[in-house]
């Protein structure tokens, strides 16, 4: 071979590399093109939110139109004392706590039930599942109407000395078939707990869909040969129950469980839908606000307050979360 | 006897395809779940109660809500209800349209809709395209980084939004109502994955036969990841007909707010003596749309919600 082929063949060698030098080049370029817009958008709405929301947090007092006429502010803590110290943010914790400690477990354990009765029979099945699963596409407002028509009584006797109650509510007039006195859910002078009982009571209703998809999509993966196996020996029902279902389903409860700790903690426009803006029977606003709407309450003014209490609220998702994980690390079967 | 042995029969049908079952001795087995099959009838019994009872308790809410908006104010009065009205009027309906100005409003919800899924489809196909398939610096950290704003809750991100939007001078604009939202992560996520499972060999084939980028991924990827497409397009339909905090803030006029801030104005008092029947008309045709699009693409809403654990 002569020498002269052989330059020629290198220099072609180093030509193909240098195009795929470039080309490579050009890849690296074009993925950021690719991405330009989405990345362009998550720093203005994503990321300057992030950074900011830390900045208004620890400004004492923070203020964004004290901000614009040109006050400076310190740096502390001050904003978080505040929240705490603030009674009304100590009831809208309580709120939010006391509907997730409620509605979690009940409605997990009860979609479970759900979950396995559906998956147990074959006759109806399907269409039983597709009923069950209407609520999750509703408008969470529009249905807190309909279930704050069912419970409002026409013409309360609270309301003045000589009202009678025409209409009790739907409800009240099913209780009524069992010899229940006609009870005040939510209208004015309606107590605390009947109106935790009626935001339980939705909030449940409208959580159920997601998680009797969730868990039923688990147990139809579940390998038969478990439950054969406690045929043969005959196991008792509640036995397969908590030994094989239970055990097979647990990444798929941890799933369900986590998303509904999180979904709690942002609980808001179910209580609009029910109660409206005030948040709380008529008479008494606010009563049932949750982390969420104190937020909003300080979204206009002291944003360096808002900002704290958001950051709250992501510290105790973040617990929650983490707790939830740890746990399900330890008792979930896979 | 007659019993069992039919319901042996059944058995046997149900187990074929078993094949664990069949390994072990189909007989035996035969007899021990044809024991346990006649203790189940009560159970199965049971399990149809409790099944359909829930199944009202689901249904009642969408029952009283229709009915309702079909009675006269006088009727739904009664302290005896009735369940099924006694005079049906349609009038409550026309009422609840003047009233919440559902007309406005319907156009305006389904306006940002459609823009803002179309353009969240384009950034989202773009976006999943170049973490599927190109290579590129930092690639992986950008993802991880993107995976961790899913946990931040939304609302850290509207006090600051709610200014943004207000330097840009974007209040009362469709504007407002369409960008900030335009990203969604989770959407990315989705859509990387299913675009991994599409072989790489077809990409490479095509660049060897000098397929552009753009033309690969609209003549092979989007019609290979349509059904995830399209569970996007709805759950971010429905996103906009049922986003009420952010509308509300930002908009304060019937030009540019949604239908459900609307539904929700018109109303303002949902307890107490109110005219519930023309109420429940307003929630009835807000929730219409969502019905008809529940009962023709349930598949690709469940097969969505079932991947992604969101709502709308």
């Amino acid at each position: 071979m002569s020498v002269s082929k052989l330059t020629l063949k290198r220099d072609r060698f180093e030509a193909k590399t240098k195009q795929f030098r470039t080309k490579i080049k050009f890849d690296q370029w074009k993925g950021w093109v690719y991405l330009a817009p989405c990345i362009a958008l998550l720093l203005v709405f994503t990321g300057w939110p992030i950074v900011n929301t830390l900045a208004m947090a620890f400004q004492n007092g923070y203020d964004t139109m004290e901000w614009i006429s040109g006050i400076d502010f310190t740096i502390g803590i001050d904003n978080f004392l505040k929240v705490i110290s603030y009674s009304g943010f100590k009831d809208c914790l309580f709120n939010t706590i006391l509907l997730c400690v409620i509605t979690v477990p009940i409605s997990t354990i009860l979609a479970l039930l759900i979950a396995v009765c559906l998956n147990s029979i074959k006759f109806l099945s399907r269409f039983l599942q597709t009923i069950y699963f209407l609520p999750y596409v509703t408008n969470s407002i529009a249905i807190g109407m309909v279930f704050a028509a069912m419970f409002n009584m026409v013409g309360t006797a609270f309301g003045g000395q000589n009202e009678l109650i025409q209409s009790a509510g739907i409800i009240n007039n099913i209780l009524g078939i069992f010899g229940v006195e006609p009870i005040n859910w939510i209208n004015e002078g309606s107590g605390y707990w009947e109106n935790i009982f009626v935001m339980s009571f939705y909030i449940i209703w409208n959580a159920l869909p997601f998680k009797i998809l969730i868990l039923l999509g688990g147990l139809q993966s579940v390998n038969k040969q478990y439950y054969d196996a406690a045929k043969i020996d005959s196991t008792p029902k509640w036995r397969v129950f908590t030994k094989i279902t239970v055990p097979l389903l647990s990444p798929m409860i941890a799933y369900v469980v986590i998303t509904g700790f999180i979904g709690g903690f942002k609980e808001y426009s179910s209580i609009v839908g029910i109660f409206g803006d005030d948040m709380g029977p008529t008479g008494d606003p606010r009563r049932l606000n949750t982390m969420v709407g104190y937020i909003y309450n300080f979204i206009d003014e002291r944003q360096g307050q808002a900002s704290a209490a958001a950051l709250i609220l992501f510290g105790i998702i973040f617990i929650v979360t983490m707790i939830n994980l740890y746990v399900s690390k330890k008792k979930t079967h896979f | 006897m007659s019993d069992k042995i039919e319901n042996s029969k059944n058995v046997t049908s149900e187990t074929k395809g078993d094949s664990a079952i069949r390994v072990m001795g189909s007989r035996d087995i035969n007899k021990l779940r044809t024991s346990a099959k006649i203790g189940k009838g009560a159970g199965m019994v049971l399990t149809y109660i409790f099944l359909i009872f829930i199944a009202v308790v689901v249904l009642f809410p969408f029952y009283w809500m229709i009915i309702s908006s079909l009675k006269t104010l006088d009727e739904y009065k009664l302290s005896v209800p009735t369940l099924f009205p006694e005079t049906i009027v349609f009038g409550n309906y026309a009422e609840a349209f003047t009233q919440a100005n559902l007309g406005r409003l319907f156009l305006n919800t389904v306006y940002v809709g459609l823009v803002s899924t179309i353009l969240s489809l384009v950034i989202t196909v773009l976006s999943a395209f170049a973490f599927a398939r190109l290579e590129f610096k930092g690639k992986n950290a950008l993802f991880a980084v993107l995976l961790a704003t899913m946990m931040i809750p939304g609302e850290l991100f509207t006090i600051t939004n709610y200014q943004t939007v207000f330097y840009l001078n974007w209040m009362n604009t469709f504007t407002v109502l369409i960008v900030p939202f335009l990203v969604s992560v989770f959407y990315i996520y989705l859509l990387k994955q299913n675009f991994m499972q599409i072989p790489n060999e077809l990409y490479l084939a095509a660049k060897v036969d000098g397929t552009s980028d753009l033309k690969y991924l609209w003549r092979v990827m989007i019609p290979l990841s349509l059904p995830t497409l399209i569970s996007i397009t709805i759950l971010k339909m429905m996103g906009a007909w049922n986003s009420y905090v952010w509308p509300n803030l930002v908009t304060d006029s019937d030009e540019y707010r949604l239908i459900t801030n609307g539904l929700r104005n018109a109303f303002v008092e949902s307890t107490g003596d109110v005219n519930i029947p023309v109420q429940m008309a307003a929630v009835a045709i807000v929730s219409a749309p969502l019905f008809l699009v529940f009962l023709f693409l349930r598949k690709y809403i469940m097969k969505g919600v079932s991947r992604s654990g969101i709502k709308g």
